[in-house]
C-alpha cells in the first residue's frame, strides 16, 4: 500500500522536473538580466553551516528526514 | 509488575540516538558542492565559518562550536573540512520519566572534495561521528549539472551510512545499522526576480533501530501507579521519501522573499507536512535581517501508543515523542553585519551573524506523566518550548 503510494508519487515528480528541463532549451533570461539572481539574498543556502545546523536540530526531535533546506542548487547566474 | 529497564541505572537518553542516527547522513550535504551550494559550475567559494550554537528546551541543553573551512586548490578542485560539537546535558522528560539526567558529547568530523569540469561538479564527502555508545560513518557522492543556458541545475547523490550501536553498563551489547540515501534535485530560473528549487530524498534504513535505552508504559492493575514499563521495539527497516518545493522572489527593491512546503512519508506511517516563509532585508550600510516562520505537523508511527493496553500488547511498541503526533511552530530572527575587505587584500569580506529561533512544540497523544492526575491515561498532554541560538563569523578570502 505504501509502496504504490510512493510510487504514484514518485514518477510525476520525476515527470515534472523532466519537463520543466524541457521548457528551458532556449535561455529566456540574458546573462545581463541576472543581476537580481546573483544578489546573495536570492541564495538557497547562504549560511551552509548555520542552515545545517537547524537542519539537525530539527531531525533530532521530528520524525520526518530529507529534502532539507540544507540542499540548494544553482541560480543560473554564472 | 515490570520495572522500567535498566535505564534507570544508565544514564538513559533522550535524544542522543536520534542525534546521531538522523545526522551523520546528512552531514556530509553540508560539504557537498551539487547540493550544498548556490553555483554547480563554479567552484563554492572559499570562506571559514566558526559558529557556536546552543539549543535548550525542554530540560535539554546542547551547546557546542561548529567550524568549517573551505579551500580551493588549482582550478578545479575544492576541498572541505567540517568539525562539530554537541555537548548534552539533558533532563528532559523521558529521561525524567523513566531514568536519570545525563550528560554527553558527539564529536563529528567531515571532509568534501569538490571537483569542476565544465559545466558539471562531482562531490565526495566523508563524515565519522563518535559519541560513548554509538559510532556512525557515511560517505556520500553527488553530481550537478548546469544545463539550457544555465538556467536550470539538476543533481543526485547518493549516500551510504555504517552505524555501530552500543549500549552503556553493558559491554555485551552490540548492534549495526546500514543507511542507504538517494537524492534527485532541480533548481530552475523561471524569471528575471524569481527562482524555484525541487528536491527528492528517499532514505532507507536497515538494522538495529530503536532506542536501547527507551521504555513504552503499559496499563497494569497490579503496579501502584496503574502502569508499568517495557522496552521499546521498532521493526528493522524503515524506508522513508520526502519532496519538497522552494521558491525565492526578489522584490521591488531590495529585499526578497521565500516560501516552502516539504511532504513527507514513511513505512512506519508517519506523515509529515512542513511549510515555512520568510523576508530577508539588506541594508546599505552591511546590515542584513531575516525573518523567518516554520509550521511542522506530523501524524504518529504505526505502531506508537502513549499507553498500551497490556505488556506485548503488539509486534512492535514505541513510546517515543518523535515517533507521537504533534507540531511545531518556529518563529526566527536574523540579524549579521557584513564587512567588505579592501581591494587586492587577502580578505573579500567577513560577516559576524547573531540568528534566534523560537520554537513551541505540542504533542497531541504524549502525555505529561509528571503532572499526573491520578487517572491513567488521563494525564495532560506534553508541551514545550526551545531557544535555539547561533552566533557565528563567515570570512571570505
Amino acid at each position: 500500500m505504501i509502496d504504490l503510494r510512493r510510487q504514484v508519487l514518485l514518477w510525476p515528480a520525476i515527470g515534472a522536473l523532466l519537463a520543466l528541463s524541457g521548457c528551458a532549451v532556449e535561455p529566456w533570461i540574458k546573462p545581463y538580466e541576472r543581476a537580481h539572481l546573483a544578489d546573495p539574498i536570492m541564495s538557497f543556502t547562504r549560511d551552509p553551516v548555520s542552515a545545517a545546523y537547524m537542519n539537525h536540530v530539527r531531525e533530532v526531535r521530528e520524525g520526518a528526514r530529507g529534502a532539507g533546506s540544507a540542499h540548494g542548487g544553482g541560480c543560473g547566474c554564472n | 509488575m515490570r520495572a522500567a529497564p535498566t535505564v534507570v541505572a544508565v544514564a538513559a537518553i533522550d535524544h542522543r540516538m536520534r542525534v546521531r542516527t538522523a545526522a551523520v547522513l546528512t552531514a556530509g550535504t553540508l560539504l557537498m558542492g551539487p547540493v550544498g551550494v548556490l553555483h554547480a559550475a563554479v567552484l563554492p567559494e572559499e570562506r571559514l565559518d566558526l559558529l557556536y550554537h546552543s539549543y535548550d528546551g525542554g530540560g535539554v541543553e546542547v551547546t557546542g562550536p561548529s567550524l568549517m573551512v573551505r579551500k580551493q586548490i588549482g582550478q578545479s578542485l575544492s576541498v572541505s573540512g567540517n568539525y562539530y560539537l554537541d555537548s548534552v546535558s539533558s533532563a528532559s522528560i523521558d529521561v525524567v520519566t523513566t531514568a536519570s539526567p545525563y550528560t554527553d558529547e558527539r564529536t563529528e568530523t567531515s571532509l568534501g572534495l569538490d571537483y569542476l569540469h565544465q559545466k558539471s561538479t562531482l562531490s565526495l564527502s566523508l563524515t565519522r561521528s563518535d559519541e560513548n555508545d554509538y559510532e556512525a560513518t557515511s560517505v556520500g557522492v553527488g553530481v550537478s549539472q548546469d544545463l539550457f543556458g544555465d538556467l536550470t541545475t539538476i543533481s543526485f547523490g547518493f549516500g551510504l551510512g555504517s552505524d555501530d550501536v552500543g549500549r552503556r553498563g553493558d559491554p555485551a551489547f552490540s548492534e549495526s545499522v546500514d543507511r542507504y540515501q538517494y537524492r534527485l534535485g532541480l533548481t530552475q530560473v523561471l524569471t528575471t526576480r524569481l527562482v524555484a528549487t525541487l528536491a527528492w530524498e528517499t532514505q532507507s534504513d536497515e538494522g538495529y533501530l530503536n532506542n536501547p535505552y527507551r521504555s513504552v508504559r503499559y496499563i497494569d492493575p497490579g503496579a501502584p501507579v496503574g502502569y508499568s514499563w517495557q522496552a521499546e521495539v521498532y521493526p528493522s527497516t524503515r524506508t522513508s521519501d520526502a519532496a519538497s518545493i522552494r521558491a525565492k522572489y526578489f522584490l521591488p527593491y531590495r529585499a526578497a522573499v521565500f516560501a516552502g512546503y516539504r511532504w513527507y512519508d514513511d513505512t512506519w506511517e508517519i506523515n509529515a507536512d512542513t511549510y515555512e516563509l520568510g523576508y530577508i532585508h539588506p541594508f546599505d550600510n552591511g546590515w542584513l535581517v531575516e525573518a523567518r516562520y516554520r509550521r511542522y505537523a506530523q501524524r504518529a508511527a504505526e505502531f506508537y501508543s502513549d499507553l498500551f493496553p497490556f505488556a506485548d500488547a503488539q509486534n512492535f511498541l514505541a513510546r517515543d515523542k518523535e515517533l507521537s503526533s504533534f507540531s511545531s511552530d518556529t518563529l526566527g530572527l536574523t540579524v549579521s553585519y557584513e564587512y567588505s575587505g579592501a581591494p587586492g587584500g587577502w580578505l573579500d569580506r567577513a560577516s559576524i551573524n547573531f540568528a534566534y529561533d523560537r520554537v513551541r512544540f505540542e504533542y497531541s497523544d504524549f502525555r505529561d506523566l509528571t503532572g499526573s492526575t491520578g487517572v491513567v491515561g488521563a494525564e495532560p498532554s506534553y508541551a514545550f518550548d526551545a531557544d535555539v541560538v547561533q552566533v557565528y563569523v563567515s570570512v571570505f578570502y
